[in-house]
């Protein structure tokens, strides 16, 4: 029963809803259970926004590197260099001291210095540069017989690339851009570290599985159910992925389908 | 402007950068030595030692990897200090885990509480490895297994024709051959390993992310000897700049060596380079 009432206490205390203390001692198994997964909200959060908006910044970046126009293929070659040339961890700390210092310019710039908004803008650059190049490799590698095809029909411009070159450029990228996901996620667990000031004590689950460990000096039990967390996590990206991954290879015979291979490409 | 840049306090900033070099010198070859104890485990042929391997990687691949440095980094230091205190304090009484302390006897601290400074640093910096070397172990561990994997089939059937035993085959036909196809995957590691240098900053390590926090807060002249406003966002600038040029140098480097390693071996790289010299 009173593993209920801490449910309702810190069930959705990462967004400042419910009892306004964390636990001082006498942690219980529930609390901890309760609290990380409440800041798993924050994870989520970050992750899914940042995936969603970088999802379409990423295939411009590609488009933009695989251009002919210098113009273009510049600025994206320094922005995907910039961004997977560099650790996240700077980025987050650079990002916050700029919009720090940014905020003195201009008030339009202080939400940008919260973690919600400033980390998740960082978040979405990242991905984007990463999954801008994971794009560019497959646009790279689309069979030359597709596009000569669509020649043949007469397709140019905007039809062609919205049939042919798209969807096998998706269908191609899909399971790179499936590690991709995944690692995003985990690197959401950095914003907290990094500047970004969790306010009021509304972190993400990495700061709450922190903030047990640090009081009990005992690892073995919260860095565990943080684990147990992100592989649940970690499945349900896979699950979803694939569900897409299957549609984008519908049209292909049984055989011919891509596997679905995990290859992380680690951490950034 | 150059006496701004040379107080000891950057002097300092310097040698952190220094820190990070020795990081990387020492752990890279360490987490190569684990990824290939992780590699040969995992391909195993008694099952529960496959295991072992398969799940070492499995289990550091499928949670963020800070978690696994903050995790290590206690773990390893109470595990060592119970280890010790089981040997050197065998007729201590009181449970070790006492509510939400830890508490060993006073000989069995790793590294006593009366040692100098610079044991303290160095211990906390061994740690710091040791945790890098486990956690990238476990990637090397799964590259090197799918190198391992890659080499040619009926190349190690040739050498159990010619009668070599499996760890004469193992050591003589499998290993020479298997880094061409483990280059990419550990050359991605080590970008990956140098983008994960600045989290040494979590471990308590003062490196170059602290110093950089440090020295750029801003502060009132009259309580410090460096008076101006808030430039912490150009001292990460300056690391920004400083990895990117880092990772851009490793790249160059890589990819010579790709090339050379090419040479001879059965791939299309090998092969197309042959065409070029013909």
């Amino acid at each position: 029963m009173s593993c209920l009432i801490t449910i309702q206490d810190y069930g959705l205390r990462a967004l400042g809803i419910g009892e306004r203390l964390l636990p001082k001692e006498d942690f219980t198994l529930c609390q901890q259970f309760t609290l990380i997964g409440s800041g798993m909200i924050w994870n989520v959060y970050f992750g899914t926004l940042a995936l969603l908006a970088g999802f379409f910044f990423a295939i411009t970046l590609a488009m933009g590197k695989g251009s002919n126009n210098t113009l273009l293929r510049k600025p994206a070659e320094w922005f995907i260099f910039l961004f997977r040339g560099s650790p996240l961890f700077i980025q987050f700390f650079f990002a916050y001291f700029l919009f720090l210092s940014l905020k003195q310019v201009s008030p339009i710039f202080n939400p940008f210095t919260s973690a919600w908004l400033g980390a998740l803008v960082v978040l979405f650059c990242n991905t984007a540069a990463y999954s801008g190049e994971i794009f560019y490799g497959a646009l790279k590698s689309i069979p030359r017989g597709d596009l000569e095809a669509a020649d043949a029909y007469g397709m140019s411009g905007w039809s062609r690339f919205r049939r042919i070159t798209f969807p096998t450029m998706l269908r191609l990228g899909w399971p790179a851009y499936t590690n991709e996901a995944i690692f995003l996620f985990h690197a959401t667990t950095l914003v907290f570290f990094s500047g970004f000031p969790a306010w009021q004590q509304r972190g993400d689950a990495l700061y709450y599985a922190r903030y047990f460990a640090d009081k009990t000096f005992n690892p073995f039990i919260p860095y565990p159910i943080l684990a147990m967390f992100f592989i649940i996590l970690t499945l349900i990206v896979i699950a979803i992925f694939g569900v897409i991954n299957k549609r984008l290879n519908r049209h292909l015979p049984q055989s011919s389908r891509p596997k679905m291979k995990l290859r992380p490409n680690l951490i950034r | 402007m150059s006496c701004y840049l040379t107080t000891p306090k950057h002097m300092n900033f310097y040698t952190a950068f220094g820190t990070v070099l020795l990081l990387l010198a020492i752990t890279a070859p360490a987490s190569l030595l684990f990824g290939f104890g992780g590699a040969m485990l995992a391909r195993h042929r008694i099952a529960p030692l496959s295991w072992i391997g398969k799940g070492y990687i499995a289990i550091v691949r499928g949670v963020p990897d800070i978690a696994f440095f903050l995790f290590f980094v206690i773990a390893l230091d109470q595990g060592i200090e119970w280890v010790k205190h089981k040997v050197v304090c065998s007729d201590w009484d009181q449970p070790i885990r006492q509510g939400n302390d830890f508490v060993v006897c006073a000989q069995a601290k790793v590294p006593l509480a009366t040692s100098a400074e610079w044991i303290h640093e160095s211990y906390a910096f061994g740690t710091a490895v040791l945790t890098f070397a486990i956690v990238f172990g476990a990637f090397a561990a799964n590259v090197l297994f799918g190198a391992m994997r890659a080499v040619p089939r009926p190349q190690i059937e040739t050498a159990e024709a010619y009668g070599m035993s499996h760890r004469q085959a193992f050591w003589r036909v499998m290993v020479p051959q298997m880094w061409v196809y483990a280059l990419p995957g550990l050359s991605n590691l080590w970008m990956v390993l140098i983008k994960a240098t600045p989290l040494l900053f979590l471990l308590g390590i003062e490196d170059i992310v602290y110093w950089a926090r440090e020295m750029g807060g801003s502060k009132t002249a009259r309580f410090t000897d460096y008076p101006h406003g808030d430039w912490r966002m150009w001292y990460f600038l300056a690391l920004l700049v400083f990895y990117l040029a880092f990772t851009r140098v490793s790249e160059i480097v890589l990819d010579r060596l790709m090339v050379r390693l090419s040479r001879g071996q059965a791939t299309a790289a090998g092969e197309a380079q042959r065409r070029a010299d013909a």
